[in-house]
């Protein structure tokens, strides 16, 4: 370009960026925060990484900005990296916590950084599952007694001439390997390693008919796309899960609950008492996940579209 | 041609007995592990600990409910992260976030765009100026303006501590060999050990937040500059260096005067590989809460959305290769300025002037009106985002629906034909019988000296308690590093005798390598389930095009008079290329064997995500649960001990061909 060319190209430039100016609107800045909103203050929610619980994050933080005025930071981390959070301070609340007895011991009991507040209402159930075509052919797989039956059926590459039961997510304490070994199941155990693995897992085997067994749980928004059938092991009685070594019976229904820090909960916000009195049902999370998954809704707008159809279920956690 | 088919007799006789042995030393252990399988394999099981495992635990127990008390926390640890936030939070305020009581950043998307592409013409030209304005636009057209902003934010902020760092540090590298041995272990160290077993406790130390994601990103960016600059200094002409000393330079003068610009261009190029690594940890820092691209892609796959994570994905690759287009002109540039006329310095010099004119005022528009500020478009998707989204999507579902049984044999064909039988030998052989096997070939392929190197790795090997896994793993790896090298040697053959054909392949492999694994994951699994053999896959995406491009480099680096000769006496294209360009090119095949592997082997933890097991499953899973943390670090020590041993048995390897090659030629 030559020297009156460049000169040329920034005048156009600047006229053009003249005239834009004369019709866009200006940036203001945002005004003064009301009264309100310093009353709540900031809430820490850590966002644990499956679609459920992005169900209450997003609910949650929707009633807590827009009832109350808090201002609503979300983290999206992994279970054990929020509880950390705890301790450091970098989090206000757990809103879905499955079990971690573990984790329990040292942040409630022995640090006390954290305190346990209240059950959110929607119960896990954790086990073995298999893809609906196979429940309907084969009725009598979804009784553990059967499954050495067809065991030569779920052999797969990974699983060493043995059946393969697939489990998933790490995240889960299982005690799958013990199980399969006390009620001397000729399978072998092979580990998808992620959610997402266990999913696509379950999905190409209903698309494809395969024989496919693995660990599942609910309440998941994968389910309302394929109903898969839980296969019932010898039923969980009280304890009989004491010894891991010698686990025979299903896994304990859980009741999901919600935990808060120390902090959080002495400071009388008005989302301290929003988060002790949220409690749903699993229809209700699974209607809000699954416009999330599927739907393909932001957080807000699905937490928004729940709101409005259920005024009389949220309202009752803000009144008190 | 004659001293060449000389040579090639000469070598043939002196591989001979070297190729024999291996043999010979397979053999045996085959003929071993008839009677001996099963015995000794040191197998433990998953939920299994060690002593050493629950040793760990109560370590990361004690740092855990110390934190707050302790003076070292608060004194030493929030210094260094307030420092971090500050930066990375003035980052994102300069472009990313609300700031200053403002609803957008301080610079809008138009700022962004035009400064960007001045800074690009600046330090490069004019061709990768307009490379940058477009690759630019593209984020907000695929409809990620903020979060590419905010990835933007965090790599510049990592790689800016990563410079300050770690060019002193190498340069001090490059003068003392003292300090340049003791630091190649920790960098190796650095590079190698998985990210998932630091990423917890950082949290710890530095709290969730901007300064935690940052740190996890330049532990892994950092040795590229340090090595690369190390090396430049180096290799600076002894020459130079002398002709400096005899005009009285001091040591100083020498290192400002004559050695740094001397390496000028090659420490540029180890700003350019920090920021291709630092751009690689977007997606796993975003595991601990760091905002940007990485959010979108993990989130997408949660509800296995392949469009979106691709489309998140492809604005990471894009970012990649402007900022790697710009840092390689940036180097040619360190060469071609002093070769300007004067006409043409005063013609960049005005267009210079003119884009930052431009600038300029494209920052005062955004700094004011809303229609700079933010993107326009719809607010999901952006102007083509949710196009390219649905796009991937149906593409992904019909490939998924209709290649399955096709897939499926091929999984099949090399599990069952290959890998289970490899896999068989290995860790299913006792422990001392492989260890012993590993030293022999050691020694037969790399020389004696490799072999106490070996022999301490295979220790901590068994010390780390996880043997059988570590066993296992590395029959995984020597599987996808064979296909890596034979689609290294195919398709770099292609690329090094055509630039047609290095012209197309060449963006691909770019793209394939800065890709993040979690985008291709869900499809790959959708093809082959989870298996070992879709991480086998997943670490030859990954792995294969650092060899393709080096084995590409090394033809093209056979001189054409040798190839011209070959040609006029007669050989066929496939006897030029058996006969003459791959044995010359044999030095980059080794480096390519090394450096493949060394790739394959950064991918074990994804492959612990799509059915792998083993040290990667063990890794992940010493991330997500409490009691598994020492088991977890363990395994990713065995990655960094298995990645030490291949990598210095090759390399030795390596050089000794290259003498070989040297005496004779």
């Amino acid at each position: 370009m030559s020297r009156v060319g460049i000169g040329r190209f920034v005048a156009v430039l600047a006229v053009g960026a003249l005239a834009l100016t004369a019709c866009g609107s200006k940036i203001e800045n945002s005004g003064s925060t009301s009264p309100s909103k310093a009353a709540c203050g900031t809430v820490n929610i850590a966002v644990n990484p499956w679609v459920g619980y992005q169900a209450d994050a997003a609910v949650i933080a929707y009633i807590a900005t827009k009832e109350l005025g808090c201002t609503v930071t979300k983290k999206n981390l992994t279970e054990e990296v929020s509880w950390q959070g705890f301790g450091t301070g970098a989090v206000d609340v757990v809103l879905e916590n499955w079990g971690h007895p573990d984790l329990k011991k040292t942040y409630i009991d022995e640090q006390k950084v954290a305190v346990e507040y209240g059950l959110t209402g929607n119960k896990g159930i954790i086990g073995w599952y298999v893809p609906p075509w196979l429940a309907q052919e084969h009725p009598d797989i979804t009784d553990w007694n059967n499954l050495n039956k067809y065991a030569d059926k779920f052999k797969t590459s990974e699983s060493g001439g043995k059946g393969q039961l697939l489990l998933g997510d790490p995240s889960f304490v299982t005690n799958d390997e013990a199980l399969v070994k006390n009620l001397k199941l000729d399978f072998k155990v092979v580990y998808a390693g992620s959610e997402a693995a266990l999913i696509q897992a379950f999905r190409t085997a209903e698309q494809q008919k395969q024989w496919m067994i693995g660990y599942f749980y609910e309440p998941q928004w994968f389910l309302s796309e394929v109903k898969l059938v839980h296969v019932n092991l010898p039923a969980y009685t009280e304890g009989c899960d004491a010894d891991p070594a010698k686990v025979a019976c299903d896994y304990a229904p859980y009741d999901l609950d919600k935990i808060v820090s120390k902090k959080f909960a002495d400071s009388g916000s008005p989302a301290a008492a929003l988060i002790k009195n949220f409690q749903w049902t699993n229809e209700h999370q699974n209607a809000v996940a699954l416009d999330i998954a599927v739907n393909k809704l932001s957080d807000d707008d699905a937490a928004k579209k729940w709101v409005e159809a259920n005024p009389d279920v949220w309202q009752a956690w803000i009144k008190n | 041609m004659t001293t060449l088919s000389a040579g090639a007799v000469r070598r043939r006789a002196a591989r001979l007995p070297r190729g024999a042995l291996v043999g010979a030393v397979v053999a045996v252990w085959v003929l071993l592990w008839i009677p001996l399988r099963g015995r000794d394999t040191l197998e433990l099981s998953t939920s299994e600990l060690t002593p050493l495992h629950e040793r760990v635990n109560d370590l990361r127990d004690a740092i855990n409910s110390s934190r707050g008390s302790s003076p070292v926390f608060t004194a030493f640890f929030d210094v260094i992260r307030q420092a971090v936030d500050a930066l990375t939070v003035f980052l994102q305020s300069l472009i990313s976030q609300p700031a200053y009581g403002r609803p957008v950043p301080l610079i809008g998307w138009l700022g962004v765009v035009a400064v960007a592409t001045l800074c690009a013409y600046a330090v490069g030209n004019l061709r990768v100026a307009v490379l940058t304005a477009a690759g630019f636009t593209s984020f907000g057209l695929l409809g990620y303006w903020q979060q590419s902003m905010d990835t933007l934010a965090l790599t510049l902020a990592a790689v800016l501590i990563c410079l300050l760092i770690g060019i002193p540090l190498g340069i001090w590298a490059g003068l003392s060999d003292r300090l340049h041995r003791v630091l190649t272990p920790v960098l190796d160290f650095m590079q190698t050990m998985p990210t998932f077993v630091y990423l917890a406790p950082l949290t710890l130390f530095f709290l969730i937040g901007p300064a935690s994601g940052v740190i996890a990103t330049l532990i892994y960016a950092m040795p590229p500059v340090i090595r690369i600059t190390a090396h430049g200094i180096r290799t600076v002409a002894l020459s130079s260096v002398e002709a400096g000393t005899s005009l009285g330079a001091t040591k100083w003068q020498l290192l400002r005067t004559v050695r740094v610009p001397l390496a000028k261009r090659t420490i540029v190029l180890g700003v350019n590989q920090t920021v291709m690594c630092a751009l690689s940890m977007v997606t796993i820092a975003a595991l601990i809460d760091a905002p940007g691209l990485g959010q979108v892609v993990l989130r997408a796959l949660q509800t296995l959305d392949v469009g979106t994570a691709f489309s998140a994905g492809l604005a990471i690759v894009i970012m990649a290769i402007v900022l790697d287009r710009v840092t390689t002109a940036a180097r040619d540039r360190v060469e071609t300025q002093y070769r300007l006329g004067p006409k043409a310095r005063g013609r960049r010099r005005v267009t210079l002037a003119g884009l930052g004119v431009g600038a300029a005022v494209s920052l005062y528009l955004s700094y004011t009106y809303v229609w700079a500020a933010f993107f326009p478009g719809p607010d999901s998707g952006g102007v083509v985002g949710g196009q390219v989204a649905s796009g991937v999507t149906q593409a992904s579902d019909w490939v998924q629906v209709h290649l399955g049984a096709v897939t499926d044999a091929i999984r099949n064909a090399i599990s069952y034909g290959l890998l289970n039988p490899l896999q068989s030998l290995i860790a299913e052989s006792p422990w001392y019988l492989v260890s012993t096997v590993v030293l022999a070939l050691a020694w037969i392929v790399a020389g004696a000296r490799i072999v106490p190197t070996v022999a301490v790795c295979l220790g901590l090997l068994v010390a780390t308690g996880l043997w059988q896994e570590a066993m296992v793993t590395l029959a995984a790896t020597l599987v996808a590093t064979v296909i890596v090298m034979a689609l290294g040697v195919v398709v770099g053959v292609w690329m090094g005798r055509s630039d047609r054909a290095d012209g197309l392949i060449r963006p691909t492999l770019d793209a394939a390598q800065v890709m993040p694994a979690f985008v291709y994951l869900v499809p790959f699994l959708g093809l082959f389930g989870a298996s070992r053999f879709t991480a086998i896959v997943a670490a030859v995406v990954f792995a294969a095009p650092v060899a393709i491009k080096l084995v590409a480099d090394g033809v093209r680096g056979v001189p054409a008079t040798v190839v011209e000769a070959a040609t006029a006496s007669g050989s066929s294209s496939w006897q030029v290329i058996t006969k003459v360009q791959l044995p010359l090119a044999r030095q980059s095949l080794t480096l390519a064997a090394n450096q493949g592997l060394i790739y394959v082997l950064s991918m074990v933890v994804v492959g612990g995500l799509v059915g792998a097991g083993a040290l990667g499953y063990l890794v992940v899973a010493g991330f997500s649960q409490s009691d598994l943390y020492g088991k977890g670090l363990a395994a990713g020590v065995a990655v960094v001990l298995l990645g030490v041993l291949l990598d210095r048995t090759t390399q030795a390897a390596a050089r000794r061909f290259g003498a070989d090659v040297g005496n004779r030629g």
